[in-house]
């Protein structure tokens, strides 16, 4: 039986999660990584994707946006630009996501990377079954 | 000496006033337990990423690939004054401390040579700075219709900084706001988010980075601009219904204080018409 970390799942606006979760997959910017208890400390970025923990209780999802992932010793933090609940995704809310990311692509500097981030969004809105 | 009737309306009016006062005085605390919520639920956002900045800042801030956002350009030619004032009045001295500040800053900085601009967050810092800093105005970002202050917006002004950076029409950008201490104690706040500075960085945790170190800091430093003023905002909003519910409560203070002092004063010409009265018909009647 694995141990244990602490899970903390942040966005500026509220605390989403504070639990103890076994294990944590994350979207990295670089491919997804699970974080179990004795990870590296580690920290990356995000991309648009599903942040799964799981813990005791079950698997709880979450859909992030962009942000970055904290991994050490004391567990994880997740700081999300935007973060929300799977079961809380909505249609609506899903087409506001994709359309302010086009809004971001219009303005962005780095066309590469806001082109990418819109790929992984919408390859979240295939994962999140919409 | 005005008159019976003159008295009476006075003191009308005044209850009137202590009414809306105290109404006000109401509104403004339960939207400050709101405003309160949201800066301590926007609270371990802010913290971690201030920390996780500061240990990035410290591995790569000496080196000179460091990021410009963090660095700096090089120049320190161009300030730009980003003044976070409320969109209302009557909250007593909020919006003019925040004013007077960066008033002071502005002063100090055209001393030196240096070039002021300023852009405005709230109806009532423009109102007060358009009389001897109207031409460094550069915009203004109008939250009026903004119940509550979302991320959303502090990236839009976010954005709007850092385009202003990039295009190097800006080389130092500071926020000034109000930080909230307690209802009656706002404090009035100076803080430059470009180029970064972040306190109590250390090296000492070794983290893997991924992808670099440098990209990280790359993707990170403007959301941290973002996350700043967005701290920044949250700490203005409450700290305005701190100041808007003191000011609202020395307000019914002062009205009681009034409707009473102007009580006693009917009162007594009342008394005073009576007696009249009283001495005019005891010496008619002695007269006689």
């Amino acid at each position: 039986m694995a141990g244990n970390l602490q899970f903390d799942l942040v966005s500026p606006e509220r605390r989403l999660a504070s639990v103890q979760a076994s294990e944590v997959q994350i979207p990295g910017a670089a491919g997804d990584l699970t974080a179990m208890e004795g990870h590296a400390a580690t920290i990356t970025t995000l991309r648009p994707g599903i942040l799964r923990a799981i813990s005791a209780e079950g698997t709880k999802s979450y859909v992030v946006t962009g942000g970055f992932a904290e991994i050490s010793a004391a567990g994880v933090s997740v700081l999300a630009e935007r973060a929300v609940p799977l079961e809380e995704l909505t249609g609506p809310l899903m087409d506001q996501l994709i359309a302010d990311a086009s809004e971001a692509t219009a303005v962005a500097v780095d066309k590469d990377v806001a082109d990418k981030a819109m790929s992984d969004l919408l390859a979240m809105k295939a994962a999140a079954g919409f | 000496m005005p008159s019976l009737k003159a008295l009476k309306n006075r003191i009308g009016s005044v209850k009137n006033t202590r009414k809306i006062t105290k109404a006000m005085q109401m509104v403004a605390a339960a939207k400050l337990r709101r405003a309160q919520e949201a800066a301590v639920a926007g609270r371990p956002y802010a913290e971690r990423m201030n920390a996780v900045m500061a240990s990035l800042a410290a591995g790569v801030g000496a080196s000179e690939s460091a990021p410009k956002l963090l660095a700096g350009n090089g120049r320190d030619q161009v300030h730009l004054l980003v003044v976070m004032t409320a969109e209302r009045g009557l909250c007593g001295g909020f919006n003019s401390s925040i004013v007077k500040l960066a008033r002071a800053r502005a002063t100090e900085l055209t001393a030196q040579g240096k070039t002021v601009k300023i852009l405005t967050v709230g109806k009532k810092g423009r109102e007060q700075l358009k009389r001897d800093w109207a031409q460094a105005f550069t915009s203004h970002v109008d939250l009026t219709e903004v119940k509550r202050i979302g991320y959303a917006n502090a990236q839009s002004i976010a954005r709007e900084v850092l385009a202003a950076f990039e295009a190097g029409e800006a080389d130092v950008v500071t926020i000034f706001y109000n930080r909230f201490q307690s209802v009656i104690a706002q404090i009035p706040t100076m803080q430059q988010i470009i180029p970064a500075k972040f306190e109590g960085g250390s090296a000492e945790a070794l983290y893997d980075y991924e992808p670099s170190e440098e990209a990280i800091l790359a993707d990170l430093l403007p959301r941290s601009v973002a996350t700043q003023i967005f701290t920044a905002l949250l700490e203005n909003g409450a700290s305005e219904q701190g100041a808007r519910m003191s000011a609202m409560d020395n307000a019914t203070r002062n009205a009681g204080d009034m409707i009473n002092k102007l009580t006693i004063q009917y009162n007594r010409s009342r008394q005073a018409a009576i007696t009249k009265e009283l001495i005019e018909i005891i010496s008619g009647a002695e007269a006689l």
